[in-house]
């Protein structure tokens, strides 16, 4: 008896297409509400994200944030994990990043820097989900519960440090000191002729995130871990049958996806901030959730789902900027609209397309 | 009584997408009798009680209830045209009672105490009038099955209905407990009750109806008077052609021992010592059969020599070492290096990951074997060519490895299941209801399997609910009860012999 199955196609072009749509209808019918000409808000959301190069820069800056902390929430999904915890595991990711910097900026060119802070930040990043892990592995904590509360663990202790401990001596700021050339990841600019990102901050963590896309798409549909991992998540008690650890599993997905998070802090902290400072998360850790539902926790859907949310970001900015009416606030329920579509709502449009689906494939010769 | 039937369906027809599972179909059932309908699966029995039931809605036809066209737009519906359902998997609360099961959906008013009480009457008054004694508060969780299905009936008739459907119901009761609910249900029917029961089980026809459809490939084929039928006739026609329901096999030629278990004791998460002091030996080229009613330890039995499950004592022999089970864990992966197979009771849950594809399957519990890596990563295209292979001699259709396991009927399923665990050339092979929801023709061809590996001389353990098929395949035949083996008899031992081991009787002293 047929299940519903949808083509491929429908399931990962079209149904993704449609709740955007929906967001944006929703959307709109809101900005006609407080009398502006949606139409125009759109154009002006396009335009300052992709319009011109610096817009395009933003947005590809926010975008590999996205991508990081996207990846980090898809790769506990494959182990039917839900990892909440991304924005304090990026946040601490943070601290291993500028210490690595801290450490080597005024000694070394950046490049030397570069490996020794992507291997701290994922490995504070990992340490952050080690925990958490270790209690749903052997104590049955339930994981979303525990990295929710490791967020707020993790932003008291970031909290402490950054004002008690490694802020830049004599200073009442709580962040570090700025990092020397040497702790400087260079802008894309850097590389290409021209100035066309103008003063946005797009940097080489882009291409790292890139890297990272394809590797997590190795792993998880390439390797044997991967296969582990993809067969904890989908029937438990036939993983332990095949001999699969699911103590291993879950600590080593969740070490994973915890330093996927970390690694954000290369783009935010070594490639922009060039400083370690408070809250520098802002929030992407979260939004990385709806990324990768989004992007059905598959790499080139979170690529894309992530240069969706770079362009909200960065459009939506422009937009508060241009029509004063559309505040911040405003940009936030857009945001909120397209996660509450692509995310809790994802398979509203489900049912009506398998029905629609199925009537068109019914074979024509047994109509009568 | 009239001759009104209590059902008629005229021409219903029902498509899902591409696929046709209920063609023309018409049906008569009399009011007051036992009807059987029956059929390989994937026949298109339960789509067309989904119909009756409003879970579905035919495309064409109609449904007469009691001589009058009904629609039946939702099961609500159904209920109050007299219509009850026994469904295959139980609808019920576990942390509830028996009498708030019962009373879920019929409250009877915002205030439970009042309904409560006047449920409780009626309850007892079921119980006299039909035999069904349930303790009214206890936990659904705390019943075995077969009251749980006790308890699926009386919701019914709690509800008023004349009409009764049962969806393969004995799929998940032990021999004892689907006798009991045949009694019920010749109760059932002297009340006046019609009854309906959907099985692929041919001697629960013979059983208990006294009319049969077969469906076939979402038709309705034949009608028959059971008494006037025969189970060769009906496997015939349900699956079109004549089947061995014999295993044709040469005697056994048992060699050295390949497993030799001694004194294994295992505790469940209850703590209740499941398996006691179990000892048994498999040589190469037999069979040997576990047969007892399930819930007698048997599965934790498999678990445990698969390494699944740990255990308090014991040992095991295989492939020439000797574990001792209490000082260590053993774990699966360790068993299929020794050379161990093993075909789970339960595919869906256990044996496979229904959302993969099936060369993903193809290589479950084995995916660290070195042939189907290429340095870093799993050999894709070594093991799609592999699963190929497999399904061609395995019979599995559709031929695709690239399709999800889970659209694959259940007899497909259950052979790429057996496909792994043979193909891996096993010294010892478990296996746990190996035809267990699984069609004729795929039955016999599972059977024609597992004979020829013992034939190649591999050892096999088998444990199954369905005695038939423990005599039919093994070689001995060890009767499992409440934990411990108490007997051996050889496969062609009485029939009755076997059930009063089987029920706890001893026969070693008497």
């Amino acid at each position: 008896m047929s299940s519903g199955q949808l083509p491929r196609w429908v399931n990962y072009g079209l149904i993704p297409a449609l709740n955007l749509v929906a967001a944006f209808l929703v959307s709109g019918l809101v900005v006609l509400l407080i009398g502006e000409n949606p139409l125009e808000a759109v154009e002006i959301l396009l335009w300052g994200s992709l319009g011109f190069g610096e817009g395009i820069g933003f947005t590809l800056f926010n975008a590999t944030n996205f991508i990081f902390t996207g990846l980090a929430v898809a790769v506990a999904f494959h182990a039917g994990l839900f990892n909440i915890g991304g924005e304090g595991q990026a946040y601490v990711g943070g601290l291993g990043v500028a210490l690595a910097c801290l450490m080597l900026d005024q000694y070394v060119p950046w490049w030397v820097t570069m490996p020794f802070a992507v291997i701290f930040g994922a490995l504070f990043g990992a340490a952050w989900a080690f925990i958490p892990a270790w209690l749903q592995a052997t104590r049955g904590s339930h994981i979303v519960i525990t990295t929710i509360m490791f967020n707020f663990i993790g932003a008291a202790l970031m909290g402490y440090l950054l004002v008690d401990v490694i802020s830049k001596p004599g200073s009442m700021q709580p962040e570090t000191r700025t990092f020397e050339d040497g702790g400087r990841l260079p802008l894309l600019d850097s590389f290409l002729p021209g100035d066309f990102f103008g003063t946005s901050q797009v940097n080489l963590s882009l291409i790292i995130a890139l890297l990272c896309c394809v590797l997590v798409w190795a792993l998880i549909w390439r390797t044997r871990l991967g296969y582990e991992i993809r067969t904890f998540g989908a029937n438990p008690t036939a993983a332990v049958y095949a001999g699969i650890s699911p103590v291993r599993i879950i600590i080593v997905t969740m070490l994973i996806s915890g330093g996927l998070a970390g690694l954000m802090a290369i783009n935010e902290i070594m490639g922009a901030q060039h400083r370690l400072l408070l809250e520098f998360v802002a929030g992407y850790g979260f939004v990385g959730i709806a990324v990768a539902l989004m992007g059905r926790a598959h790499p080139v859907g979170i690529v894309l789902a992530s240069i969706l949310f770079g362009m909200l970001y960065q459009g939506g900015a422009e937009l508060a900027f241009e029509k004063p009416a559309i505040t911040r606030d405003m940009i936030v329920v857009i945001q909120g609209l397209v996660i509450l579509f692509a995310g809790a709502l994802e398979y509203m449009f489900r049912p009506a397309l398998v029905q629609l689906f199925s009537f068109a494939s019914t074979p024509s010769g047994n109509e009568d | 009584m009239t001759d009104t039937p209590a059902i008629e369906l005229r021409k219903i027809n029902k498509s899902f997408g591409p696929v046709h599972a209920n063609k023309d179909i018409d049906l008569l059932v009399k009011k007051g009798s036992i009807h059987g309908i029956i059929g390989e699966n994937g026949a298109g029995k339960s789509t067309l009680m989904s119909i009756l039931y409003g879970f579905y809605q035919a495309d064409r036809g109609d449904i007469l209830v009691d001589g009058k066209i009904a629609s039946v737009p939702d099961s609500k519906t159904a209920i109050s045209l007299g219509i009850g359902m026994v469904h295959q998997h139980f609808m019920l609360v576990d942390n509830f009672s028996v009498l708030e099961n019962v009373i879920l959906g019929a409250e009877g008013g915002s205030r439970l105490a009042g309904g409560v009480e006047a449920a409780r009457k009626e309850l007892k008054r079921l119980e006299q009038d039909y035999d069904l004694k349930v303790d009214p508060d206890a936990l659904i969780g705390d019943l075995p099955v077969g009251l749980q299905q006790r308890v699926e009936i009386l919701k019914a008739l709690f509800r008023g209905a004349d009409i009764l459907i049962l969806d393969e119901p004995t799929g998940v009761l032990t021999p004892a407990e689907a006798d009991h609910l045949f009694r019920i249900l010749e109760v059932l029917k002297n009340e006046g009750k019609t009854v309906l029961l959907i099985t692929h089980k041919l001697r629960e026809i013979m059983a208990i109806t006294d009319t049969v459809s077969v469906m076939r490939r979402g038709e309705m084929v034949a009608t028959r008077k059971t008494a006037e039928t025969s189970m060769e006739e009906l496997a015939e026609l349900m699956v079109g052609r004549s089947v061995l329901l014999r295993v044709d096999k040469k005697p056994a030629q048992p060699r050295e021992k390949v497993l030799v278990v001694d004194g294994l004791n295992v505790t469940d998460s209850r703590g209740v010592n499941v398996v006691k002091d179990v000892s048994l030996e498999v040589r190469a080229g037999e069979i040997v059969g576990i047969a007892g009613v399930s819930g007698n330890g048997q599965s934790e039995l498999l678990e445990t020599l698969a390494g699944i499950r740990e255990a308090d004592r014991g040992t095991i022999e295989i492939d020439g070492e000797t574990i001792d089970l209490a000082r260590r864990k053993t774990d699966p992966a360790e068993m299929r290096r020794r050379n161990m197979g093993h075909v789970p009771e339960d595919r869906h849950r256990m044996g496979l990951v229904t959302s993969f594809a099936e060369y993903e399957n193809a290589i479950l519990g084995y995916h660290n074997d070195p042939k189907y890596s290429k340095g870093l990563f799993l050999d894709t295209a070594g093991i799609r060519a592999a699963a190929t292979a497999e399904i061609e001699q395995y019979d599995i259709r559709p031929p695709n490895p690239l399709l999800r396991t889970a659209n694959f009927s259940g007899g497909n399923q259950q052979k790429i299941v057996l496909a792994r665990e043979i193909e891996r050339d096993p010294m010892v092979l478990l296996v746990g209801q190996p035809t267990r929801g699984v069609d004729i023709g795929a039955i016999e061809f599972i059977h024609k399997r597992l004979i020829e590996l013992r034939d190649a001389g591999k050892g096999i353990l088998l444990v199954s609910v369905e005695l038939d098929e423990i005599r039919s395949l093994a070689d001995r035949v060890l009767v499992m009860f409440d934990g411990s083996i108490v007997g051996e008899r050889a496969p062609d031992a009485d029939e009755g012999e076997l059930g009063l081991l089987m029920a706890g009787v001893h026969g070693e002293t008497a």
